[in-house]
């Protein structure tokens, strides 16, 4: 009963703070909405007694990627991006989406749980099975985040940084003189 | 960890939650702008907000009980709202005891003598500043963002409250001894930036964003060194609960083992703390408070509040983690608890008299290219250390090198003579073409 009232309330949360991710046109707004949403996910993994995973959900969406998602904000011009606008992507967006929903709709309907108790995994075994059996994945999504990261370094470098920068390099003496 | 204890977790949450909202309802409530310029200046007196206030925060206390007794149910709710309502009294007590003690110390290190007129030795005067911060009128700028400029403080303060739960602070004292405790206290401190960019953001004010900006850059640059010294500590022990990180250590505290990893988690708390030598978000030259700039009365003193509650957090922090906890010859272990805490934060105070401000860039600077890897290679050579059972000493040894490795990084970035300039000089002629 507690469970059920609890994860009705998370997963109210969830729905609710991700529709206002969709929906907001601000991009502020939208990034703390996000927030909202990741933790309430950390919450819903409480609730299938994943604790750990709660927690890395905690630091890495909630702490990391939300706010390198602001980051990102200050970094792009904000008089260009303040206000989130229609592009071009958006059927493709619509496509993304029908088919994430297909694939978890035919997961739910195939997956017959098989323990008759609960319990939530070790996180020795976790751990051992994470350095072993899936390493090789393991150590793509880290190459994943490694060209996200250079991605967003080239987007931010734009324009006027770079002249300024080639000007450093160049180490002209300063004309008129210092104070 | 049980799992009743888990679902407390998220009883405490959604009982914070309702807490905040019903304590943003009384603020949205109890100030109209619309009518502040017709409404005579004394309209809402001191003592009648003050009225206000403590009836609120008794209710929002009801309602918070409530809320978790519906999530859980039983016995165990009652103990953890207990427990909450029994933390929160005495980390305000901390708090105001961190304030006049803080004041003291730097007084002492300035050869002044600090506060002394309110009470005998000026022992009262946290309690006068408390009133003066509740009962002071809580202006609003006409032009900030209200749902985030009020909801900040809240996001602040929420996750560094939370923190508490899984704190020891003597064997058995705490409310939720959790296995994975340590991880815990790293997720949610992480939380805490979110309410600095709301403070920044909502506040529309130019110190304020560039400060929380700041804060963002800081915050999750020293993160990293924290998390790579807590995985150290952990491989050490071979567990993330706190208690059985005290437990491991017994007699000889990690202080010992990981000279380094004491120093890096020091100098990366302040940073994440943002205390003097690393208070460059609120830098009061720079950006005038930064995020807080805009805010004032009951609520500047929850971000207040916070930031003494994290400072207190560190100390207890580097007690648990590198002096052994509790653990103390002769004298019970609560009192042992605090007196290391207490060493720590005066320390940290010692600091703030002692060290000038650094500046942004040499911030990170001193963060990504000398804590960082220097913070991995201790990490690698305790897990060889660890892997290969070497005795305790040879750990000391590396960490004492890693340590001269580190002065010497400084030394040659930020005091060596003939570097390379960190500022450029502008010409004025490329100001106007801007």
């Amino acid at each position: 009963m507690a469970s059920l009232v609890a994860f009705s309330f998370l997963a109210a949360l969830v729905l609710g703070a991700g529709l206002g991710v969709v929906l907001t046109r601000n991009v502020a707004y939208a990034a703390l909405f996000l927030l909202v949403t990741l933790v309430a996910v950390a919450g819903i993994f409480i609730l299938a007694l994943a604790e750990f995973l709660a927690l890395v959900q905690v630091l890495i969406y909630g702490g990391a990627i939300v706010i390198v998602v602001i980051f990102a904000l200050m970094l792009t011009r904000i008089e260009e991006f303040s206000r989130v606008r229609d592009n071009p992507q958006k059927p493709l967006a619509v496509v993304a989406a029908l088919a994430i929903l297909g694939v978890l709709t035919a997961a739910f309907l195939q997956f017959r749980p098989a323990v008759a108790t609960l319990r939530g995994a070790s996180l020795e075994g976790l751990g051992k099975e994470l350095f072993t059996r899936w390493a090789i994945p393991f150590e793509v999504a880290s190459l994943v985040l490694l060209v996200a990261l250079l991605g967003a370094f080239l987007i931010a470098r734009t324009g006027v940084d770079r002249d300024r920068d080639r000007d450093r390099d160049g180490d002209a003496p300063p004309e008129g003189g210092g104070r | 960890m049980s799992w009743l204890g888990v679902f407390a977790i998220i009883g405490g949450v959604v009982a914070l939650m309702v807490f905040a909202g019903v304590l943003g309802m009384f603020t949205f409530v109890g100030r109209d702008p619309g009518d502040a310029a017709l409404a005579p200046p004394e309209a809402d007196d001191g003592p009648g907000r003050l009225l206000v206030l403590m009836t609120t925060l008794g209710g929002g206390g009801m309602m918070a009980i409530a809320a978790v007794v519906i999530v859980l149910g039983g016995l165990d709710a009652l103990i953890v709202a207990g427990g909450l309502l029994a933390l929160f009294a005495f980390l305000s007590v901390v708090v105001l005891a961190l304030t006049y003690m803080e004041r003291k110390v730097l007084g002492r290190v300035q050869q002044r003598l600090g506060p002394m007129r309110v009470g005998p030795w000026g022992l009262l005067q946290p309690i006068a500043d408390a009133i003066k911060l509740i009962t002071k009128e809580d202006i609003t700028p006409s032009w900030v963002d209200k749902g985030v400029y009020w909801l900040a403080p809240v996001a602040f303060f929420i996750p560094t409250f939370l923190i508490w739960l899984v704190i020891p602070f003597a064997s058995g004292w705490v409310i939720r001894d959790l296995d994975l405790g340590l991880l815990y206290i790293i997720a949610f401190s992480v939380l805490a930036i979110a309410g600095l960019f709301m403070a920044g953001w909502g506040s529309a004010n130019k110190y304020g964003f560039l400060g929380s900006l700041r804060a963002i850059a800081q915050l999750i640059s020293y993160e990293i060194p924290i998390i790579v010294v807590a995985l150290t500590i952990a491989m050490l022990t071979g567990s993330l609960n706190l208690s059985s990180i005290v437990e491991a250590q017994g007699s000889v505290p990690y202080i010992a083992l990981q000279p380094f990893g004491f120093v890096l988690f020091l100098i990366g708390g302040l940073a994440e703390i943002g205390r003097t030598p690393f208070d460059i978000y609120h830098a009061e030259s720079e950006v005038m408070g930064g995020p807080f700039v805009e805010y004032s009365g009951a609520h500047w003193a929850i971000f207040y509040l916070a930031e003494y509650v994290n400072t207190f957090l560190v100390g207890v922090l580097v007690a648990l983690l590198f002096l052994s906890g509790w653990v103390g010859p002769v004298l019970p272990g609560v009192l042992w608890f605090f007196i290391k805490v207490f060493a720590v934060v005066t320390v940290i105070f010692w600091f703030r008299g002692t060290f000038p401000r650094l500046r942004i860039d040499q911030l990170m600077a001193l963060g990504w290219k000398a804590l960082i890897p220097l913070a991995f290679v201790n990490f690698v050579l305790t897990a060889f250390a660890v892997f290969y059972h070497w005795p305790g000493w040879t750990m000391t040894l590396m960490g004492l090198g890693l340590l001269l490795a580190f002065g010497y990084l400084v030394n040659a970035r930020f005091t060596a003579p003939g570097r390379r300039p960190t500022v450029r000089m502008i010409p004025a002629k490329e100001l106007r073409g801007a």
